[in-house]
């Protein structure tokens, strides 16, 4: 007979044990970044491929988001006659949140695929029991260069996504909404604090880290065969999204938590 | 001294599934010896669990008296082996000779002698200086496999390990790699283990050949000796695989 508590049961056992694995390869990756050998070639491969091809993906949606939020605040704004704010509306949410936010989830969908389905592929095609049986540690070649890829290039990508991010916002102000570029500019330099830019760049590296750990763990564990691979790819995308937002909410609640 | 021994190895995976059932072994020094069994008869995890890849569950494995499971000594243990891939496992990311870099890079050596060792050890096993900076999906499969051996070469072995050789290529191209096969296991004086399902492959390489049926060593002997060896298993598999190979022939002609 169907007994639902046994199924719920059965799950809640199998999640709590898939999170207990993460943490211990995270733990284990973490590890592989500050112990030597480091493989400079590969964690420059990666930086690339993680920071320096997103960025077109990054920029477009960070653009989209300044312009759209401009035109929102706008028209929200007007009801209580504060379009003024608009400037600082957009600065403080570009940094703070849509900035890390969106080339988070931009990142973990572009580079947490393409890692899981590299790995597995490589799992499949025996490449990691070659660099095992070469005496290389998998976990120094490729996890650690992911991670350290993640953390240090995530920031920037960031970085340039609020740049540009509130560069949409100010073009659609004072083209579309007759700010003046003098007081716009003005506005959003007195309304942004160092806060807000440096709580978008710590969650970045946050993001980073995540997108690399759930792209490793999930290329590293995924079953053989293409359907495997396939999986491993949509696992990684779907982890390191939840993995982004609840972090974004940890350290929200961390830098700004009343 | 032998130099690869299996004492009563046993592995069995999830679910109950039992591979390896008492697998018992000795591989002298400097010997050509073949594991030769039907698919899915343990001989590709007999291979992983030599190389540390997968652990055994009991018994133990040991080159030159070091074993498998000795983590202190893991770093030397498996610098005596290097293993020729079904796949060949060449890494996608990185050119041809690239690969055969990487693998002499594991003995320290500095840069420029690295390169050198790849390209002896890529001439060496017939590729041609123009594939050299291709990556492995731009070559065919037998020039793959002639860099995968080039590299698992330049790491410079005590035992080379040879899974499923042939599988995969062409006629021709299969005994164009037995002959590379055999040319460098007589040159580098190497002790070999390869593990393979073709009797003509292990007729052509063998010094020894074992049978691996149900997770266990059957029969051991010479290939001349398995058809009159008193084991039914074995004079049955000799006669399938001379079927097949009579069959092959007239199809050809």
């Amino acid at each position: 007979m169907y007994n639902p508590l046994a199924t719920l049961g059965k799950y809640t056992v199998s999640t709590l044990d898939e999170m207990g694995r993460i943490f211990l390869f995270a733990l284990k990756g973490v590890k592989s970044c500050l112990l030597p050998p480091f493989y400079f070639r590969e964690i420059f491969r990666q930086m690339t491929t993680f920071g320096f091809y997103s960025l077109p993906i990054v920029g477009l949606t960070a653009v989209f988001a300044g312009m759209v939020l401009a035109l929102q605040t706008y028209v929200g704004f007007t009801r209580f006659n504060a379009e003024g704010a608009i400037a600082s509306v957009v600065v403080i949410s570009i940094t703070r949140e849509l900035g890390p936010v969106f080339a988070g989830l931009m990142v973990a969908g572009r580079v947490s695929s393409s890692i899981a389905a590299e790995i597995g592929s490589m799992r499949v095609s025996e490449q990691i029991d070659a660099l095992m049986t070469m005496g290389v540690d998998p976990f120094k070649f490729l996890v650690a260069p992911r991670i350290l890829s993640g953390i240090l290039t995530a920031p920037f990508l960031v970085l340039i996504a609020d740049i540009i991010g509130v560069m949409g916002g100010f073009l659609v102000s004072t083209t579309l909404l007759d700010f003046s570029t003098g007081s716009y500019i003005s506005q959003t330099i007195q309304n942004m604090e160092a806060i807000d830019v440096i709580s978008g760049l710590v969650k970045a590296a946050a993001f980073g880290f995540s997108v690399a750990i759930f792209g490793c763990y999930h290329g590293f564990y995924s079953d053989l065969g293409a359907r495997g691979v396939g999986n491993a790819t949509t696992s990684a995308v779907v982890s390191s999204c939840i993995g982004i937002l609840i972090l974004n909410y940890l350290l929200t609640a961390l830098f700004f938590g009343i | 001294m032998s130099k690869i021994v299996f004492e009563d190895v046993h592995k069995s995976f999830d679910g109950g599934l039992r591979v390896l059932n008492g697998v018992s072994l000795k591989v002298e020094k400097g010997e050509s010896h073949i594991i030769l069994g039907r698919s899915g008869c343990g001989k590709s995890v007999l291979l992983k669990c030599l190389t540390g890849i997968m652990p055994v569950d009991s018994g133990d494995i040991l080159a030159d008296d070091i074993s498998v499971g000795d983590k202190k000594r893991s770093k030397e243990y498996l610098q005596k082996f290097s293993i020729l891939f079904q796949g060949n496992a060449l890494f996608d990311s990185m050119t041809i000779i690239d690969n055969v870099v990487f693998g002499a890079s594991q003995k320290n050596k500095d840069k420029s002698e690295r390169r050198k060792i790849a390209e002896e050890k890529l001439l060496a096993v017939g590729l041609e200086k123009r594939v050299f900076d291709l990556y492995p999906a731009e070559i065919s499969g037998g020039m793959q496999k002639r860099a995968a051996l080039a590299r698992a070469i330049a790491v410079e072995p005590e035992i080379l390990l040879f899974d499923e050789p042939t599988s995969g290529l062409d006629p021709v191209t299969a005994g164009i790699i037995c002959n590379l096969l055999k040319e460098t296991i007589k040159s580098l004086g190497v002790t070999a283990l390869t593990i393979t399902h073709d009797l003509r492959v292990a007729e052509f390489l063998e010094d020894r050949i074992s049978l691996l049926n149900e997770g266990r060593i059957v029969w051991t002997g010479h290939a001349r000796d398995m058809e009159n060896s008193g084991n039914q298993f074995v004079e049955n598999f000799h006669r399938a695989s001379n079927v097949i190979t009579q069959r092959s022939a007239i199809t050809a002609e």
